[in-house]
């Protein structure tokens, strides 16, 4: 899979898109960014190694702690994302017009 | 500043620009990708609001709505552009506008070329650039830094 790819199928998950919300706001370790969520602790870390995979968030070591932040890298996947989403669209308005057509 | 090149797409539809431009608007429940929605209940309906500043929302199953944008310019049969307005972290921003405009092009009796182009992603860039201006901490430089390489290298791979 290609970056974009990637970053496509990442953002496809509500857990995740919350993640990149968060840590939009500021970087946060683990924990604090696991806190409120109604997913465990381990669950989280999951999610964030798929957002690091696709290169949407880094981790920093901080003294002891893993410090995520938003990778601003990852953002032009955001164009991929879109790239992929109005090709999707188009196919599926192309259907809607042929559908149309054969009533 | 980097510059992210505009989607562009199109598809031919065995229809005239009338009937091609009403099944893209009033029609845009029926082609409305459903699993890309982002509110938090899945999506009953999506709405284009059919006049300029019209609304471009989705009613969600639980009684909520969500906005996507709005409408720029509303001119059928030919061409309509539409305000994105969802963010990187998947909000919708009044203050955010990204612009998709779509023309509807006759190429023959009952055959419509639409066109499609989604601009000024640079603007995800700009928000980008805010995200990264907001970190601080001890290892804010050594990140910048880091991010700089990063981003000078990577620029080729996000222009393709």
């Amino acid at each position: 899979m290609t970056n974009a790819a990637h970053a496509f199928s990442a953002l496809g998950d509500p857990t995740r898109r919350k993640l990149l919300e968060r840590l939009s706001r500021r970087p946060m370790p683990v924990g604090k960014l696991a806190h409120g969520l109604p997913v465990s602790r381990p669950a989280v870390s999951q999610h964030l190694k798929v957002l690091k995979h696709a290169g949407l968030v880094t981790e920093v070591r901080e003294g002891t702690r893993h410090v995520f932040h938003i990778d601003p890298r990852g953002l032009a996947a955001m164009r991929g994302w879109l790239d992929k989403f109005w090709d999707q669209s188009l196919t599926a308005f192309q259907k809607a017009v042929q559908e149309e057509n054969d009533l | 500043m980097t510059s992210i090149a505009p989607i562009r797409k199109q598809v031919v539809v065995d229809a005239t620009p009338e009937k091609a431009f009403k099944v893209f608007t009033d029609g845009v429940d029926r082609w409305w990708p459903r699993e890309h929605h982002i509110g938090t209940s899945p999506l009953k309906r999506a709405i284009i609001e059919p006049r300029e500043g019209g609304r471009w929302y989705s009613e969600c199953q639980d009684g909520t709505e969500c906005d996507t944008g709005k409408v720029l310019a509303w001119e059928p049969p030919k061409r309509v552009v539409l305000a994105w307005q969802i963010t990187a972290q998947w909000q919708f921003d009044p203050a955010f506008v990204t612009e998709v405009e779509v023309n509807f092009i006759s190429e023959g009796p009952k055959q419509t070329r639409v066109t499609l182009e989604h601009r000024n992603l640079d603007r995800y860039g700009v928000m980008a650039e805010q995200i990264r201006a907001m970190m601080d901490g001890p290892t804010a430089w050594e990140r910048t830094l880091q991010l700089f390489g990063a981003v000078a290298t990577g620029d080729a791979q996000a222009a393709s």
